[in-house]
């Protein structure tokens, strides 16, 4: 199974137009997936708040938004997340890096690693974790589940769901 | 002019148009001066009306003027990169540049001093930028709408606030009123 396809066909199946990325090595190849897909207009963000902000607007306008970003983003987009996403009520998918996890290589990752699940839990966004490369099928229900709601939902993807980070 | 002077004086522009407010007092002004359901206030997350309004612009057709200051581009100063970079003609950036934090009690900031916003947003991209007077903003505006092309406008003017209620609609509302004005 080809992972990055497979996410990219999901967002696409759910009819996800608008997709803000800032890169992590983990997530260099859906980038290029989906800034290879006709159907999805890619916009690179400086900084996760900012995307987050053009994902508000795309999501007004009437696309279906989806950021991509590593955890330690979770830890610039609190106040984002509380003032603009959730307190106007807005769903956006956040497929996120899981840095500092298992066959993890640079130590300093784990520092936000080990507040990455409690930010979010203090924060009540709805969040799964792909360990296995076979968790990636929940994908497609989880963005179902996201649009219904219009909530932020976060996906976790950790190093061994990626196939290990170099050669940890 | 203080922006309030102002906001008064393009009201009737802004009326027809989708708007996206900066947080704070000047969406406090806007609410106050001329409420209309194509206005989208921000009550909270300081320096992100540009990117809303960008990520509204590319996602539809109708002209989207974002009404920002210079204190909230400075903190997302990232996002001029990214507008040059996505044109969409459809898009107005106005940042009222008073040279101060308006609503946190008029604090200066560093484009009262030696930064200009008209020159960072050239040197990121930005093709159609103008820098104007106060007094010149309602010909601007109407110019920018007019030429169908993106543009940034900073209009300079005096450091100022005028004294509005906070706003109590709930943001829900706000977005659910914006989000059909943008579908009529």
């Amino acid at each position: 199974m080809n992972i990055d396809k497979k996410i990219t066909d999901d967002l696409v199946a759910n009819d996800i137009s608008f997709v803000t990325t800032v890169p992590c090595k983990q997530l260099a190849g859906v980038i290029e997936e989906i800034e290879n897909r006709e159907e999805i207009f890619h916009i690179p963000s400086n900084k996760e708040d900012e995307g987050m902000g053009l994902c508000a607007g795309a999501w007004m306008g009437g696309k279906r938004p989806a950021i991509i970003m590593q955890n330690t983003a979770i830890g610039v987009t609190i106040n984002t997340l509380a003032t603009l996403i959730q307190y106007y009520r807005m769903p956006l998918p956040m497929l996120i890096s899981y840095r500092g996890e298992l066959r993890e290589p640079v130590a300093c990752q784990v520092e936000m690693a080990v507040h990455t699940k409690a930010l979010l839990a203090q924060m009540n966004i709805p969040t799964y974790h792909f360990h296995k490369q076979s968790d990636v099928q929940e994908l497609d229900m989880i963005l179902k589940y996201t649009f219904m709601c219009n909530k932020p939902v976060a996906i976790l993807t950790d190093a061994n769901f990626w196939g290990g980070y170099g050669d940890q | 002019m203080i922006r309030s002077e102002i906001l008064k004086e393009i009201a009737p522009i802004l009326r027809d148009q989708l708007v996206v407010c900066n947080i704070g007092i000047p969406s406090q002004e806007l609410h106050a001066i001329d409420d209309q359901p194509s206005n989208f206030y921000m009550l909270g997350t300081m320096g992100l009306a540009s990117s809303i309004g960008l990520g509204l612009a590319l996602s539809q057709p109708k002209p989207v003027i974002v009404i920002d200051g210079d204190g909230s581009i400075l903190t997302n100063m990232g996002t001029l990169p990214t507008i040059a970079n996505n044109v969409a003609n459809n898009y107005i950036l106005m940042i009222i540049d008073n040279g101060s934090y308006g609503s946190t009690g008029d604090q200066p900031t560093y484009t009262g001093k030696k930064t200009s916003l008209a020159k960072v947003a050239e040197a990121c991209g930005c093709e159609r930028v103008i820098e104007c007077r106060d007094v010149d903003t309602g010909r601007v505006l109407q110019e920018a709408l007019d030429s169908g092309e993106m543009t940034v406008m900073v209009v300079k003017c005096d450091s100022g606030n005028a004294k509005m209620p906070v706003i109590t609609l709930d943001p829900v509302i706000i977005r659910d009123r914006f989000m059909k004005a943008v579908a009529s």
